[in-house]
């Protein structure tokens, strides 16, 4: 018989500024003990990647993940979570649709996609960026919309009209113009997508700090290698 | 009263919320990263790792109390301060109050939380209560910047016998 697990308390919020700034006085210790701006990103990358790789289990965790065995209850699901997390039909900086699907989706489709051999179907990998969106309302209080770049749609992006992690930065420092202050968002949805089996590649593709009107984050889905079938000789 | 109009500003809306949980990841990975054991340690080897940790949680609190009005800056009592941060402080920033304030009424206070949050997804008990001190660091600088922005030069230091459970000494420093 397996002790029972102490209940945390439900899901605690804290002050969003608290974590803002504790961001801020980290990538300024970061700057302090690096020079190089790739250095500090690739830092910031690597603690995200940490971080990513167990916010994924509280996020599956608290996204009423069931063995879903088909379409039909996935669906279910969806509804019920888009009743707790609407999301935007329309990018609202860019006027782009967001992308066209049922509604969003959260883990339990995960469950299906892992068995499924066709792990990098667009439809799938759509829902899945979907569920991004919920994860960043979820954790950090904003929806990106999220936009498709290429026909072979395996290239996506999250667009952030406001990033609250730079909320009270007006400008990177001086001698610091490559630096990719929300490095640790690439690095965190790295992590966690590679806990799902899924190889991406995370960087920003625009940034408010640098001069663009959004902040954007391009996800490329790799293709995993295909697994080698053994025939058995007879 | 100041402390009332102190405390609804904490309390509205402007103060968004975001999840606990990627603070304490956060949290957790900057003490992973930024506290190394010193390969050489010499006498102060450790204290200087801790530091680090702690000046970015006194960064963090003087940044918070810069936000708070300017009411609340003009506290005179020490005592006042002191129940500002065990209540309103901590309810702001951590969704719950401190569970108990005990002073010698010269300038030394014990702040006892019976479930710090940072604490609480670690363990319960003795187990690792050694390594409990490097993840109260940043908070005791918080402590430290916050009073500091009120007005206070204090020392913060922290204590555990039993997680989640911690006290935080605080000595106010005459001028």
């Amino acid at each position: 018989m397996s002790r029972p697990v102490p209940r945390r308390p439900e899901y605690h919020k804290i002050n969003r500024d608290l974590l803002v700034l504790t961001y801020g006085a980290l990538v300024a210790q970061l700057c302090k003990d690096y020079e190089k701006d790739e250095d500090v990103n690739k830092y910031l990358d690597k603690m995200g990647y940490g971080i990513g790789t167990r916010l994924v289990e509280d996020f599956l965790a608290r996204s009423c993940v069931r063995r879903c065995h088909s379409y039909s209850e996935i669906t279910h699901i969806i509804a019920e979570m888009n009743v707790l997390f609407p999301l935007p039909p329309t990018c609202p900086v860019t006027g782009r649709d967001c992308v066209d699907a049922p509604a969003f989706a959260t883990a339990p489709f995960i469950h299906i996609f892992q068995a499924s051999s066709h792990k990098n179907q667009p439809q799938v990998l759509l829902i899945l960026l979907q569920s991004q969106q919920v994860a960043f309302k979820m954790y950090l209080g904003v929806t990106p919309s999220v936009t498709c770049n290429n026909s072979s749609k395996n290239e996506f992006s999250l667009i952030l009209d406001k990033n609250p992690l730079s909320e009270f930065v007006e400008e990177l420092p001086a001698g610091r113009s490559s630096l990719c202050y929300c490095n640790l968002l690439c690095g965190i949805i790295r992590g966690a997508l590679e806990m799902v089996h899924l190889a991406v590649d995370v960087m920003f593709l625009q940034d408010r700090l640098k001069g663009d009107s959004v902040t954007e984050i391009g996800i490329t889905f790799l293709k995993q290698p295909e697994k080698k079938k053994y025939r058995r000789r007879k | 009263m100041r402390a009332a109009s102190a405390r609804a500003v904490l309390r509205r809306a402007d103060w968004c919320m975001a999840d606990t949980v990627l603070f304490e990841l956060l949290h957790t990975e900057m003490v992973a990263e930024l506290w190394a054991p010193d390969p050489d340690p010499g006498p102060g080897g450790q204290k200087t790792s801790l530091s680090v940790l702690e000046s970015m949680g006194f960064r963090v609190g003087q940044a918070l109390g810069e936000r708070l009005p300017q009411e609340t800056l003009g506290f005179r009592e020490e005592l006042e301060v002191l129940k500002f941060l065990c209540k309103d402080l901590w309810v702001a920033v951590f969704h719950k109050q401190m569970d108990s304030l005990r002073t010698n009424h010269q300038g030394t206070y014990v702040l006892q939380d019976n479930s710090f949050p940072l604490l609480v997804p670690m363990a319960s008990g003795r187990q690792y209560v050694e390594e409990a001190p490097k993840f109260l660091a940043f908070t005791c600088g918080l402590l430290c910047g916050a009073l500091g922005t009120l007005g206070f030069q204090s020392l913060v230091t922290a204590s555990v016998t039993a997680l989640p459970a911690c006290k935080f000494q605080v000595v106010i420093r005459k001028p």
